[in-house]
C-alpha cells in the first residue's frame, strides 16, 4: 500500500524557510499572503501501515522540533 | 518523422550524415545515429574549434600531461603533481541553474579524479546580466548556492573565483568550474583501455534518463523552447561523488585499475569510444548489464544517457572482485557492463543480441570545420569612440564610493563566505586576495591559483583582450609570490557560423597563445563552449584562463591589505599608458563599453611581474596588489579596505600623476587602466632595500604612506575607510537598488 | 590506560567530509589518531571520541538524522552514557542532538545562507574534559562553515542549561540566530559536549591561528586520569 507522510515543523518553532518564502512572494507580485510554513512530503510503498508512526518518530521526524501526519493513499 | 528529420533533429547537417554514410559504408540505425550525435555535438567534437586550438603551445618543462586526456597535469617539486582543469557548464545552468551549476562542480570532480588525483580545490568563473533585472538576479543566486551546495557537500574546498555581470550575458550566464587536484608523479592514470579481455566496469549511481542528448543541447542556441528541455537538465549528488572520489582513490591506492574515465556529456558512449580509440582497442558493452534507476530504458538511452556521478574502469579479471567489493564498501553501485576487444569498434549489445556498432575512431574524429576569418564590422565603430569626450565629474569622493560599490568591483565575501573554503585545512591564503594558496602538507611547497576572465575588453579588441586576460592571471599568481607554471583555459565563445564569431575566436585564441608563449605558460587543458547567444545577441568573447603556480616555500607569501602604520606604498609600471578605453570608470560612471584599449606588452609585463615576485619570495615584499580594473585609486582604495588602514598620497604625486598620463584629466590619472602595473607597501626601513631591488629603469614612484582612517590623494580625494567600506562591502544577494551610492 | 599516547577516536561516516581533519589535529597535538569506520562495532579502545564535521549521509532527511543509526553509533552511546569524553563538531553536533546524548537541535541558518567565516566566541564552561585546559570566559577566534548551526531547545531545557552552566561556546558575534548565541553546549554529565565551530581548522599556525588547539589540548591531560 502507499502511505504518504507530511512533517512539518512544529508551531512556534522559529521556520526560517517559511520565513523566507512568506517575504520573497509579495516581492513577486503576490497579494494576501499570510504565514507560510514549510516542510517535507514522504511517499513509501509498505507493506503494512503498522509500523508507520514507530518510523515517523524514530527517523523520519525529529519529534524535538517537528510534528507529523500520515494518510494510506490510493 | 522522414530521413531527414530524424537526423536534423539530431543536430546533423546534411554533409555530416553523408560522412557518416561514407565512413559506415552503410546507414546506421538509430542508436549508431545517436552516438554519432552525441560524439560530433559542438560540445564534444570540437568541430569549429579543433583547427584554431592547434595554435596553442601546449609543452613545457614541467608539463607531464597536456591536452588530450581529462586534465591537465604539472610536476610541483618533491614527486607532487597537480592535475587540473576548467569547464564550462553554461546551457544547462540558464535553464536550471542549482543544479547546472552543481552538476558542473561535480563533472569537473570527476575529470581531476579520472587521472588519479584527489580533487583539493575548486574555483568558478561566473558572469550573468545586470542585477537590476529578477531573472539575473535568480540564476545569480541559485548558481551560487548550486556551486556552495555540490562543493560543500563533496567536502572540496572552493578557494576562488570570479563574478562579472554585464547585459551581454543576460541570457547567456558563464559558468566555468574549475579543479585543481594532488598527485603522486608515479601515480598518474591515463584514460586509454588497454588488454584484449580486460573487463570494463561502471562504478558509482544507478543509471537513468538524465541529460539525454545534452551534448547535443549544449551545442544549440538558447531559445524559448529550451525551458521545455528542462528535463534534459541532470540532478547531482554530492554525496555519492564523495564516496565515489574516496572509493577510486582506494581502488588506485591498491593498483586494481588498467584505465580510469569519468562519464559526462554523452555518458557511456563518449567514454567508452574515447577509452577505446586512444587505445586502438574496441570497447563492448553490454546496456542490458548496466544497472537502472528508471524501468523501460532502451539500449540507445542506456548508453547516452548523462546520468551523474558515474566511472568507467578497465579491470583486470582477476581483480574484478576486490574491485566489486570495495564499490560495495562506499555503497556505490559496480557492474561489470562490458569487455576490452580486438575489433576497434564501440559495440553496444543487448544481452546476447548487438544492437549497434561503430568503429570508436570515426565517433572520436568529428568533421572539422576552418572558415574564414573576416573582421567584423562592430570593431571599427566600437573603438572609434573617444573616451575622453566625456566631461570629468565635479565629485570624485563620490565617484569612488560609486565604483567600489559596482558589482564587478564590490566585495565578493557575500559569495565567498557561502562557500567552505577551508576543509582540508590546506587552504593558506583565503579567498579575497589575489589568489588562493595552498599548501601541500610534507613540503615546503605550495600552489597558487587563480580564474580571470577579460569579456569586455576581449569584445573590444579580441587579440589583445585574450592576451590580456593570460597577462591579468600571471600577475595574479605573481603578487602572491607563484611562479606561474601552466593554464587551462574554458572558451565561450557565440556562434562560430557568424562572421563576429569567429573572428573573436580565432583572434582570442591567437592573444591567449602569443602571451603563454611569452610567459612559458604552456596550455594544458581546456574546454570550448561555443554558442552561447540567444535571439538577442552573443555573449561578450569570454575566454577564461585558469593559471596555477608553485611557491617553493609557502610561508613566503604577499596579500592585499595594508598591514603596518608609516609603510611606503610604491607603484611599480610606468603608467604611461593609461586609458579610460574599456575601463571600468567608463562603464560605471559613463555607462559606456568604448574605445580602443592599450595593447598589452606582453615582455614588459613578464618582467615587472617576475620582479615583484622574486620581491616576495625573497621576503622583502608582503603586501602587494595588481592594479586592475578601475585604476591605481580603486586598487590603493582595495588595499587599505582589506587591511583596515588609510593612505596619504605625497604631495605632489597627484600633480605629477595629473601632468603625466593623466594629461590633464585627473580621471585618467586615478581611474585609468593600463596593466603589468602593481602596487607594493613596505615599512620605511627597508625603502632602500626596496629601491634596490627595482634597479634601473622599472618606472617606478613612491606615491605615498599608509595610516589614518582615510583615503587622501592630493585635494581631489578625501573620503573616510568607513564610508568606503560601506559603499564596498555590500550584500550581492540583497535587494536590488539598496546599495546605490547617492552621496 | 596507563602510559603510551592518548588514544582518539574519530568516527567516519559515509560523506563525513573534516574526519581527515580532525586526524590530522589529532596527530599534531600528540595523540594517537583511531578511525572509526561507521559500520565498526567498537572503538578500538579510544579513550575520547570526535564526531567529526561534514555531510554524513549527504545531510538527506535532517543533518545528522541517519548518521546517529549506523552500527558505531551503538558502541559510542554506551561509551558516553559510561562517561567517555565524546565531542562533536558541526555535524558531529548534529549527530549528537539527534542520538538524544544532547539536548535540542540545530536548525537552518537564521539567514537562509551557508556561512563561512571566523568569528568571535568565548569559552563558558570550563568544567568538561574538552574545555579544562581554557579559562572561563576567554576569548577565541574560531571558524565555522554551516548551513544548519542554528541552536534551537524549548524554554524550558534552554533555562536547564543556563542555569547548570552547560553553556561550553557563546558566540559574541552571532552568525546563524542561535538562541541565546549558543555556540556550544555540554549534556548533564559534562562529558558530552557538542560545538558548532571548528577547532581542528585553527589548529595550525601555517595555517594562521592556533586557537582551536585550546580546545582539543584539555581533552590530552584529561584522559590520561
Amino acid at each position: 500500500m502507499k502511505v504518504r507522510i507530511l512533517v512539518r515543523p512544529k508551531s512556534g518553532i522559529l521556520d526560517p524557510q517559511g520565513e523566507a518564502v512568506r517575504s520573497a512572494l509579495p516581492a513577486l507580485g503576490f497579494k494576501g499572503v499570510g504565514t507560510v510554513h514549510v516542510g517535507r512530503l514522504i511517499e513509501m510503498e509498505v507493506e503494512s501501515a503498522d509500523a508507520v508512526d514507530a518510523m515517523c518518530t524514530h527517523l523520519l521526524a525529529n519529534p524535538t522540533i517537528e510534528e507529523y501526519e500520515w494518510e494510506v493513499g490510493r | 518523422m522522414n530521413l531527414q528529420e530524424t537526423y536534423t533533429s539530431l543536430g546533423f547537417s546534411d554533409f555530416e550524415y553523408d560522412r557518416i554514410l561514407e565512413l559506415l559504408g552503410r546507414a546506421p540505425n538509430y542508436l549508431e545515429l545517436s552516438l554519432f550525435s552525441v560524439m560530433w555535438s559542438e560540445h564534444c567534437g570540437y568541430k569549429n574549434s579543433r583547427p584554431l586550438l592547434r595554435r596553442f603551445p601546449n609543452s613545457g618543462l614541467r608539463v607531464l600531461q597536456g591536452p588530450g586526456e581529462n586534465a591537465g597535469v604539472v610536476e610541483v617539486g618533491e614527486g607532487w603533481a597537480l592535475a587540473f582543469k576548467v569547464e564550462s557548464h553554461n546551457h544547462p545552468s540558464a535553464v536550471e541553474p542549482y543544479e547546472g551549476a552543481a552538476t558542473g562542480v561535480g563533472g569537473i570532480i570527476r575529470d581531476i579524479l579520472a587521472m588519479g588525483a584527489r580533487p583539493v580545490a575548486l574555483l568558478d568563473s561566473l558572469r550573468f546580466g545586470p542585477l537590476g533585472e529578477e531573472r539575473n538576479r535568480y540564476l545569480f543566486r541559485e548558481v551560487v548556492r548550486g556551486i556552495g551546495g555540490y562543493g560543500n557537500a563533496v567536502g572540496v574546498p572552493t578557494i576562488g573565483g570570479e563574478v562579472e555581470f554585464a547585459g551581454a550575458y543576460s541570457g547567456n550566464p558563464l559558468v566555468n568550474a574549475m579543479c585543481v587536484g594532488l598527485i603522486r608523479t608515479e601515480d598518474l592514470v591515463r584514460s586509454r583501455a588497454t588488454g584484449e579481455g580486460n573487463l570494463v566496469l561502471l562504478l558509482g549511481s544507478k543509471t537513468g534518463r538524465d541529460g539525454i542528448h545534452g551534448a547535443t543541447f549544449a551545442s544549440d542556441e538558447l531559445t524559448e523552447e529550451s525551458e521545455s528541455k528542462r528535463s534534459n537538465v541532470q540532478v547531482g549528488d554530492p554525496f555519492a561523488e564523495k564516496m565515489l572520489i574516496e572509493c577510486c582513490l582506494k581502488l588506485l591506492d591498491e593498483s586494481l585499475l588498467v584505465s580510469l574515465q569519468d562519464l559526462g556529456a554523452a555518458g557511456i558512449a563518449s567514454s567508452a569510444s574515447e577509452m577505446a580509440a586512444k587505445g586502438g582497442v574496441g570497447i563492448e558493452v553490454d546496456a542490458e548489464r548496466v544497472p537502472l534507476r528508471e524501468t523501460g530504458m532502451e539500449p540507445y538511452e542506456v548508453v547516452i544517457s548523462e546520468s551523474q556521478e558515474r566511472m568507467l574502469a578497465v579491470v583486470e579479471p582477476d581483480k574484478v572482485g576486490r574491485v566489486l567489493g570495495l564499490a560495495e564498501r562506499y555503497g556505490l553501485v559496480g557492474a561489470v557492463i562490458g569487455r576490452v576487444a580486438d575489433h576497434g569498434e564501440l559495440r553496444v549489445k543487448n544481452g546476447g543480441e548487438t544492437v549497434g556498432s561503430v568503429p570508436a575512431e570515426y565517433l572520436a574524429d568529428a568533421p572539422v570545420y576552418e572558415r574564414e576569418v573576416v573582421r567584423p564590422a562592430y570593431l571599427d565603430e566600437a573603438q572609434s569612440s573617444d573616451p575622453e569626450d566625456y566631461p570629468q565629474p565635479d565629485d570624485y569622493n563620490l565617484v569612488l564610493k560609486k565604483m567600489l560599490a559596482h558589482p564587478n568591483l564590490c566585495s565578493r565575501r557575500s559569495i565567498f563566505q557561502q562557500y567552505d573554503h577551508q576543509v582540508g585545512v590546506d587552504t593558506v591564503v583565503l579567498p579575497g586576495a589575489d589568489s588562493a594558496v595552498m599548501r601541500i602538507r610534507g613540503t615546503k611547497l605550495g600552489f597558487a591559483v587563480t580564474t580571470d576572465g577579460r569579456g569586455r575588453h576581449c569584445y573590444l579588441d579580441p587579440r589583445g583582450g585574450g592576451a590580456a586576460t593570460v597577462a591579468e592571471a600571471y600577475r595574479n599568481l605573481s603578487c602572491v609570490g607563484a611562479e606561474p607554471v601552466a593554464i587551462t583555459n574554458c572558451l565561450n565563445f557565440g556562434s562560430p557560423e557568424k562572421t563576429e564569431g569567429y573572428y573573436q575566436l580565432a583572434e582570442c585564441i591567437e592573444g591567449i597563445a602569443q602571451a603563454c608563449e611569452a610567459f612559458g605558460t604552456p596550455v594544458v587543458s581546456g574546454n570550448a563552449s561555443l554558442y552561447n547567444e540567444t535571439e538577442a545577441g552573443a555573449v561578450y568573447p569570454t575566454p577564461v584562463v585558469g593559471m596555477v603556480g608553485v611557491l617553493e616555500d609557502v610561508s613566503r607569501y604577499a596579500t592585499p591589505g595594508f598591514k603596518r602604520e608609516g609603510d611606503i606604498v610604491v607603484v611599480i609600471g610606468s603608467g604611461s599608458r593609461v586609458s579610460l578605453a574599456g575601463s571600468d570608470y567608463l562603464e560605471v560612471v559613463h555607462g559606456r563599453v568604448a574605445g580602443e584599449p592599450p595593447e598589452p606588452n606582453l615582455d614588459a609585463e613578464k618582467k615587472i611581474a617576475d620582479l615583484v615576485r622574486e620581491m616576495v619570495r625573497s621576503g622583502l615584499v608582503d603586501t602587494a596588489h595588481d592594479i586592475s580594473g578601475g585604476g591605481e585609486l580603486v586598487a590603493v582604495a582595495k588595499m587599505a579596505l582589506a587591511g583596515g588602514l588609510g593612505i596619504e598620497y605625497m604631495e605632489g604625486e597627484f600633480e605629477r600623476k595629473l601632468a603625466g598620463q593623466g594629461r590633464g584629466r585627473a580621471d585618467v590619472a586615478l581611474f585609468g587602466e593600463e596593466y603589468g602595473a602593481f602596487l607594493v607597501a613596505v615599512p620605511w626601513e627597508r625603502w632602500a632595500e626596496l629601491r634596490g631591488a627595482l634597479g634601473g629603469d622599472e618606472g617606478y614612484y613612491r606615491i605615498g604612506t599608509v595610516g589614518g582612517d582615510s583615503v587622501k590623494v592630493g585635494d581631489v580625494i578625501d573620503v573616510k575607510l568607513s564610508e568606503l567600506r560601506e559603499a564596498y562591502e555590500r550584500d550581492l544577494f540583497g535587494a536590488p537598488g539598496g546599495a546605490e551610492v547617492t552621496h | 590506560m596507563g602510559g603510551g599516547a592518548v588514544r582518539i577516536g574519530v568516527t567516519i561516516f559515509p560523506g563525513s567530509n573534516c574526519d581527515r581533519d580532525a586526524l590530522y589535529a589529532v596527530e599534531r597535538m600528540g595523540a594517537e589518531p583511531v578511525e572509526l569506520w561507521h559500520a565498526d562495532a567498537d572503538l578500538k579502545g579510544s579513550d575520547a571520541v570526535i564526531v567529526p564535521g561534514g555531510f554524513s549521509y549527504g545531510d538527506y532527511l535532517r543533518p545528522g538524522a541517519i548518521a546517529r543509526f549506523a552500527k558505531v553509533m551503538a558502541a559510542l552511546e554506551d561509551f558516553a552514557r559510561s562517561g567517555g569524553p565524546v565531542l562533536g563538531v558541526c555535524n558531529g553536533f548534529q549527530v549528537l542532538t539527534e542520538a538524544h546524548l544532547l539536548p535540542g537541535a540545530l536548525l537552518r541558518n537564521a539567514g537562509m545562507r551557508f556561512v563561512c567565516r571566523r568569528v568571535r566566541v568565548r569559552v563558558e564552561a570550563t568544567e568538561t574534559p574538552w574545555t579544562s585546559s581554557c579559562e572561563p570566559g576567554e576569548e577565541l577566534t574560531l571558524p565555522v562553515a554551516h548551513n544548519e548551526g542554528n541552536y534551537f531547545a524549548d524554554p524550558v531545557t534552554l533555562k536547564q542549561i543556563e542555569a547548570d552552566d552547560r553553556v561550553v561556546l557563546r558566540y559574541l558575534e552571532n552568525p546563524n540566530g542561535s538562541a541565546n548565541d549558543i555556540a556550544g553546549i555540554c549534556n548533564e554529565d559534562r562529558n558530552v559536549v557538542g560545538i558548532m565551530p571548528h577547532p581542528e581548522r585553527a589548529s595550525d599556525p601555517a595555517l594562521g591561528s592556533e586557537e582551536g588547539i585550546r580546545i582539543l589540548r584539555s581533552i590530552l591531560a584529561e584522559a590520561r586520569l
